[in-house]
């Protein structure tokens, strides 16, 4: 994405810029067409557009434009609960449309100069340019009455849509001022609201997409449905890295509904009017894989040479103090090795893509994450300007980081396929459940050791961390903004920046470019593995000083204020320090982790009971989360709970395995996802505060692998250094 | 042709017999709110009521439900069980993604017809079948409690 060139606006030659273009008009409701008789216009336009983020129209809706994708997180909500405060809309008249694939006017402002969601930012980049689309409509709103009225815009109020000057008893609703507004010039500069002033912002203000997702209404990429449209479902290689040698599609042809077999980069796809014919046209197919090229090597065979590279000193990514002259006088030192797996994102709706190919330009329908970086791919692939790629972004059933491609490859198969058969037909790709789960891009698998130097006297002297395992950016276009003198960011996020005073501190990391499965971000990156060995460590070290594992993470963290506060607030609602209620003989344990990622801070306590067996049984978890600005609290809380189920299905099970190089689990038989028998009692605590707002989708994921660890050893004394865990070590 | 009830409606498909229901629903009649997410009967994306029962749309051939009452998300609310449901899901906003929530809501409503005061229990009992990678459970849970009494 680097070599996309894009010119920054200010906000004036925004606003300006997208205030044009207004369409033509229909029946005009007496009171507008008035007004704009009496201004001596045309009646040519239909809704009031005052920037590229709102559009209102006659009939009173207010529409917010979402740039980022709606994957669950709550972002549509989010984005029309700042825009719609400022701008004192009736939240039950407020909907939400997704916006187009530019760049220019919908970059991410976190990303630079490209449009896409992910890394927790969508609140973060959108709270101010919202919040000001907001007040900008506002005012003109104002503006319009104030002429109407003949009355000063300082008497004029604006509430629930409706705009009111009550010493002249006028009043006028958002649809009835939209066309006069319309006229308005865009101020230079608009008055936001004070904190105090909110009416949504940290307020309940219920999800726009809970109606259509429980009616069957709300539409996916799965159900896209095109005139002529084609199904295709591919056969892909078995082996990273594999190739077609040859295929016979003779069967595959003859099965009913099949109209067509090509062959693609990716492997060989078959096409058919319907998703069952084609799969059955799939199933048929027989494929010779040239496997020379492939990359061959298992799960325990990549671990090994981890193992065998961490006996090394890998590239400084951080160091603080002397490491090696407080390891020399420690009085005792501790160490410890951590494993962590590939994982897959398994969304529930497996990956898909729709592409109609013409002449000059192609559409795109899509859980669009990554717009401009697939709009680009497109483009390149096609021959065509980025503008001639039209992208609609649609509901994406889960991502978890999967869809933001980081070379858009699912995207390329579906482009791939549509343009093989001369753009003749739509053509909607649908992986199957084990063409998702099979087709790598999981999050790294990683080896981590730790160390830590002793005083006699009970304190924390030193820390050592090393890291092995891939880099994530590294072949992308963030590579250059993320990788730094061999140091992947995302490889090494959660261990550089630990807050606690340790006043001789390093971080290593080896970054192996040999192994060919292909890696991407899963739900809180680099944090997923580094918050679960720091946080089960520092357990470690304060059972070996005999401290209090809160009391001593509170003494490290003198001078982080918002990680202390967090972890008073999640333990003092959990209760810490008073006896947990346990039948005689059952064990059980509370533990305690906490981790800043994305800019936000997370505690999280958790209670578990171990059964004889050794199976764990998550029973509560206490969440304290502090995310600057709550927008909307109700979705902060369903955040985390989610972060919660997630997580706990990585500490249990998650585990994609290699053998020989080849995937071993294809479905959710194989790779199973917590149920909700085994979903934890939630309860989410949000600390109040006036700073911006940070991400919340990703940050509840990291503490808790390491706060069920944690409980796990309080109720055990067994520290499990691997995800998932081994249960089978609790049994007695 | 097969005929097929579905939703108190009647469809012709043209379609083999030992296509799954599934797809039927989906591709065929365009009832897309019956979702895929595995195809063998582990996730209960695809779940719709035949007769009231609540079946894996996707491992049913659509020839065993020739002749039965098919019910899907899209009919949910013409039944004062499915609407309650509907309602329950929407006041405690329940969704994230929202793809698994079709088939939640089509076994939530198999167990409140059946029992319309369900324990946590039951609760885990009747929904154990339906995955959601969101994790929105805890607030699924609640949706039942809430459903269950405003049925009361």
């Amino acid at each position: 994405m680097n070599e996309t060139v894009i010119q920054n606006f200010s906000r004036r030659q925004f606003l300006q810029g997208t205030a044009a273009g207004l369409t033509l008009g229909f029946c005009l409701p007496g009171f507008a067409a008035n007004l704009l008789a009496k201004a001596g216009q045309a009646p040519t336009i239909t809704d009031f557009e005052p920037n590229a983020f709102l559009r209102i129209g006659t009939d009173n809706s207010v529409i917010v434009i979402a740039k980022h994708l709606e994957m669950g997180q709550g972002s549509y909500t989010g984005l029309a609960t700042i825009l719609a405060d400022e701008l004192d809309a009736d939240w039950s008249l407020v909907r939400v449309e997704s916006a187009p694939a530019d760049a220019r006017r919908y970059n991410n402002l976190l990303w630079g100069a490209a449009q896409g969601t992910g890394g927790s930012t969508a609140m973060a980049n959108s709270w101010m340019q919202m919040r000001q689309a907001g007040a900008t409509g506002r005012a003109m709103l104002v503006a319009a009455a104030a002429k109407h009225w003949k009355v000063d815009t300082g008497g004029i109020t604006v509430r629930d849509g409706v705009v009111a000057h009550a010493a002249s008893g006028h009043k006028a609703t958002f649809g009835e001022l939209a066309l006069a507004a319309a006229q308005e010039s865009v101020p230079a500069e608009v008055q936001l609201k004070e904190p105090k002033e909110f009416r949504l912002i940290g307020k309940r203000a219920p999800r726009k997409d809970s109606a259509a997702k429980t009616d069957g209404s709300a539409i996916y990429t799965q159900d896209v449905f095109l005139p002529d449209m084609l199904v295709a479902v591919v056969a892909h290689p078995p082996l990273f890295g594999a190739k077609v040698r040859s295929f016979d599609a003779r069967r595959a042809r003859s099965v009913k509904g099949v109209v067509d077999v090509v062959q693609i980069p990716q492997g060989v796809a078959v096409l058919a009017h319907d998703t069952w014919s084609a799969k059955k046209g799939r199933d048929a197919l027989s494929v010779e894989w040239d496997e020379s090229g492939a990359f061959k090597l298992g799960s325990s065979e990549i671990l090994a040479r981890y193992r065998e590279l961490a006996k090394t000193e890998g590239a400084i990514a951080k160091v603080e103090g002397d490491t090696a002259q407080a390891f020399a006088g420690a009085a005792r030192t501790l160490y410890a090795e951590y494993e962590f797996p590939y994982l897959a994102h398994a969304p529930m709706e497996p990956l898909n893509c729709v592409i109609r190919l013409g002449t000059d330009g192609c559409e795109v329908w899509n859980g669009e994450q990554m717009n401009t970086g697939d709009q680009y791919a497109l483009a390149g692939l096609f021959g065509f300007k980025p503008e001639q790629v039209k992208i609609n972004m649609l509901y994406a059933g889960g991502s978890f980081g999967r869809r933001a491609g980081k070379d858009s490859d699912y995207v390329l198969e579906a482009a791939h396929i549509v343009k093989a058969i001369k753009g003749r037909a739509p053509v909607k790709l649908v992986w199957l459940r084990e063409d998702d789960m099979r087709a790598g891009y999981y999050r790294p698998l990683f080896f981590h050791t730790l160390e830590a130097a002793l005083d006699g006297h009970g304190a924390l002297l030193g820390w050592h961390h090393r890291l092995v395992g891939q880099s994530i950016m590294a072949g992308s276009a963030f590579a250059k903004a993320m990788v730094k003198d061999g140091i992947d960011a995302t490889s090494i996020e959660g261990a550089v920046n630990l807050p606690y005073t340790i006043p001789n501190f390093k971080v290593d990391l080896h970054t192996p470019v040999d192994i060919g499965v292909p890696v991407l971000w899963w739900r809180s990156v680099g944090s997923s593995h580094t918050a679960f060995s720091t946080e089960t460590f520092l357990d470690e070290v304060a059972a070996s000083l005999g401290k209090d594992p809160v009391a001593l993470r509170l003494e490290l963290l003198k001078d982080h204020p918002r990680h202390a506060g967090v972890l008073q607030l999640a333990a003092e609602k959990a209760g810490w320090g008073q006896p947990l209620k346990a039948e005689p003989g059952v064990r059980r344990g509370r533990g305690v982790a906490l981790h800043e990622s994305f800019n936000s801070y997370v505690a999280e306590v958790a209670e578990v009971t171990v059964a004889k067996d050794g199976s764990v049984k998550v029973d509560r978890v206490v969440c304290a989360v502090d995310c600057g600005t709550a927008i909307n609290p109700d979705n902060i809380r369903s955040q985390l709970e989610g972060a919660v189920g997630f997580a706990l299905t990585a500490s249990l099970y998650g585990e994609i395995t290699l053998e020989g190089g080849r995937v071993k689990q294809g479905n959710y038989d194989g790779y199973p996802l917590l149920r909700i028998n085994e979903m934890p009692k939630v309860e989410v605590h949000i600390v109040e505060s006036a700073n911006a707002p940070t991400g919340i989708g990703e940050p509840g994921v990291p503490p808790l692998a390491p706060a069920v660890a944690n409980a796990i050893a309080a109720a055990t004394g067994k520290r499990l250094r691997r995800l998932p865990f081994d249960t089978t070590e609790l049994a007695v | 042709m097969i005929k097929l009830n579905v939703n108190g409606t009647t469809h012709q498909a043209d379609v083999n017999p030992d296509t799954p229901l599934l797809w039927v629903l989906r591709d065929t009649l365009h009832l897309t709110g019956t979702k895929y997410g595995c195809g063998i009967a582990q996730c209960g994306a695809c779940t719709v009521h035949l007769d009231g029962t609540p079946v894996r749309s996707c491992i049913t051939p659509v020839s065993s439900a020739v002749g039965h009452k098919i019910t899907t998300v899209e009919g949910i609310d013409a039944d004062r069980v499915g609407k309650a449901v509907q309602e329950a899901w929407r006041r405690l906003d329940v969704v994230q993604c929202g793809y698994c929530q079709s088939g939640q809501m089509m076994s939530a409503v198999v167990l409140l017809t059946e029992n319309r005061k369900p324990s946590d229990a039951d609760i885990d009992d009747a929904m154990a079948g339906n995955l959601c990678r969101c994790a929105t459970y805890q607030r699924i849970r609640a949706a039942i409690h809430e459903a269950a009494r405003s049925l009361a």
